[in-house]
């Protein structure tokens, strides 16, 4: 079969101000097929954000292999990794990571800027799609953190991406409103036939997803360090 | 929304930080205009006064600087250095080798204008531009030597005063206006002149037996002094004059008088050529332009670092913004070439306030440089530094915005997309 993503023996530490090299994360092993949707469940801690930037490509790890697309990401100059993210991967960040001078439309279009291009009618779209089509000339300042929330999830999947990565992304909304976020989100994954990796540590949100993992399983690191007396912030 | 790119990338951060933005804009914009304003009015200015008067070769005059005599009666300032016998006059002029020759007299003003007294010669065979004689406006004339008592103003003089044809002038004594001073003669006015955009639209022209006969002039062409009376033909070795302006057939006949004039002789200079003896006014006093454009260059200077220090101070709060824009796919290159662009974008504004406050500055030596010495600067002449300036200003904008565009790229992504957990 072959994975949208396949990570093997991935590694990522970090150097702590008192010079101590803490390993965050480490990974023997981890796919993803095609618009599969998969849940990982991560305390506060256990180096999820890290994990989902190391596949971004935002962070650079110590060693292992990452094949994203059919694309050793690794081996990639700096630059192709960019455009790799650009053109393959949409990211919902935990505190949605919105330009705050920019509107929403704007938002969504500076998604597709650095990807294949600029389609205002498909930026439209999706904002309609995400329930703000009378919203496109709000600024985050001016919306609800749901509305913030729907921009982000129009943002990533700009450029029709195979895959969208998902940072906690109900972490800052109510149950209800965390719920309904989380069935758009998917909905608008399926519909746009990308695969979504999502991380939570909320129960309630894990329970809608058929695959699961637990990062405290999947990251030997975090595993470690719930062992041990006291851990380092991640 | 069309043509979402980098520059509304620009455009945004630049509404964002307006303040700055406007301030660094107008000190771009004050750098340029002050540098545009510096060259290009000096070499107007250096043109239109070493650019000579083309109806004129030389300058014939009293023993002394050819400078003085050349702004004398070229450019109607400065004293005259003395005078020189008629009969020097009417020698030059009897020269074979001299296509034109017109005396001048003056010592008088009427207002602070200079008065000079001359031939109608002036009106008929000097050009104060290439092809161009002097005309008058409708209703008036030129003045006519049979009477000593008539006077032709120049177009700056006639509007400045508000005299019309058919007005009468009294003349004051000397070449500063004042009132103690004053003539008992009265002149009428039969003419204005046409604007010339030349020193001659700040004189007033009269008949040079006007000077001669002028209440309190006496004449020493002999050596004796000689009272003209009224009735009485003024005898030739009597008069004087306090220059005489030339045209010479041939450009070698300037050098066959410089060196019978100048070097052979002791009672006379000839101030050849014009434009050569401006030339040397300019280069005694190019320590000023040198200063003023040292002036301009650190202004310049000055700008571009007030363009690298506002766009430096937003780069702590703009890290966020950067890291986000990597994150959707950014390249480092796009960062850091938006914050290029942003401060070339600065610049290039700077630069177009600058032709404004260029504008406002030529303007204002435009009025000056005419009230005080009739030449006209060109507003219309494309003076290099006009292009030259803004194209360096943007060049510097650029550079400057090297340093912030740098810490920009070096934005770290993961650690400026909190939080981290």
């Amino acid at each position: 079969m072959s994975y949208l993503l396949e990570i093997t023996g991935l590694v990522k530490s970090f150097t702590a101000p008192d010079g101590e090299r803490t390993t965050i994360v480490d990974v023997p092993s981890f796919v993803l097929a095609p618009e599969e949707h998969v849940a990982i469940r991560g305390a506060s801690g256990s180096g999820k954000t890290t994990f989902l930037n190391l596949i971004a490509g935002i962070l650079q790890p110590d060693r292992g292999r990452i094949v994203l697309d059919g694309h050793e990401v690794l081996a990639l100059s700096e630059s192709a990794r960019d455009r790799l993210r650009a053109r393959t991967l949409g990211y919902v960040f935990q505190n949605f990571n919105l330009l705050q001078g920019y509107t929403a439309l704007e938002n969504v279009l500076l998604g597709m800027m650095f990807g294949p291009g600029i389609d205002l009618k498909h930026a439209k779209h999706l904002l309609d799609r995400v329930g703000l089509s009378d919203r496109l000339a709000y600024k985050p300042s001016q919306l609800s953190i749901g509305q913030q929330q729907r921009v982000a999830v129009a943002r990533a999947l700009a450029n029709r991406p195979k895959l969208v990565l998902a940072d906690e992304p109900t972490g800052n909304l109510d149950q209800h409103h965390a719920n309904d976020a989380l069935v758009l989100i998917r909905e608008v994954c399926r519909e746009n036939r990308a695969a979504l990796l999502l991380v939570s540590h909320d129960p309630s949100v894990l329970a809608l997803f058929t695959r699961q993992e637990d990062l405290a399983r999947l990251n030997r690191a975090a595993a470690a360090h719930a062992a041990a007396p006291a851990g380092a912030s991640r | 929304m069309m043509g979402f790119g980098l520059m509304a990338l620009v455009r945004r951060s630049l509404r964002q930080h307006l303040l700055s933005t406007v301030v660094t804009v107008v000190s771009v914009g004050l750098a340029a205009g002050l540098t545009m304003s510096v060259f290009a009015i000096n070499h107007q200015t250096y043109e239109a006064f070493t650019g000579g008067s083309p109806g004129f070769d030389a300058v014939l005059g009293a023993r002394g600087s050819q400078l003085q005599l050349v702004l004398n009666t070229v450019f109607h300032l400065e004293t005259s250095p003395g005078n020189i016998p008629w009969s020097m006059y009417k020698q030059i002029a009897a020269n074979p080798r001299v296509l034109v020759a017109i005396p001048y007299a003056v010592g008088d003003n009427y207002k602070g204008y200079r008065i000079v007294g001359t031939t109608p010669d002036i009106f008929t065979k000097f050009q104060y531009r290439a092809g161009r004689y002097f005309g008058v406006e409708a209703g008036g004339r030129f003045f006519e030597t049979s009477d000593a008592h008539e006077a032709v103003l120049g177009n700056y003089v006639a509007s400045k005063l508000g005299v019309r044809v058919g007005d009468t002038i009294t003349p004051y004594h000397g070449l500063q206006y004042s009132e103690s001073q004053k003539h008992n003669d009265q002149f009428k006015v039969v003419g204005i002149l046409k604007q010339t955009n030349s020193p001659s639209d700040r004189v007033v022209w009269i008949p040079i037996e006007g000077i001669y006969r002028m209440s309190g002039h006496v004449l020493r062409g002999t050596g004796q002094v000689y009272r003209p009376e009224e009735g009485q033909d003024i005898p030739e070795e009597s008069k004087e004059v306090s220059a005489v302006m030339l045209k010479f057939k041939s450009a070698s006949t300037g050098f066959i008088l410089d060196q019978q004039i100048n070097r052979q002789g002791k009672v006379a200079t000839l101030a050849w050529p014009i434009a050569k003896v401006m030339a040397e006014l300019f280069d005694r006093i190019g320590w000023v332009n040198r200063i003023l454009a040292m002036v301009a260059y650190l202004v310049v200077v000055v700008a571009a670092g007030s363009i690298l220090a506002s766009i430096y101070n937003t780069m702590n709060e703009r890290r966020r913004e950067f890291a986000i824009l990597r994150a959707l796919g950014a390249r480092r290159g796009t960062v850091f070439s938006t914050i290029v662009l942003e401060s070339t974008t600065i610049t290039f504004l700077g630069a177009l306030v600058g032709y404004l406050i260029y504008g406002a500055i030529f303007t204002t030596a435009y009025y000056i440089v005419r009230a005080q010495t009739g030449v006209v600067l060109d507003a219309l002449k494309l003076d290099p530094a006009l292009w030259l300036t803004p194209i360096a200003m943007v060049a510097l904008g650029a550079l400057s915005g090297l340093v912030p565009a740098f810490k920009a790229y070096r934005t770290d992504v993961a650690s400026n997309l909190t939080p981290i957990s």
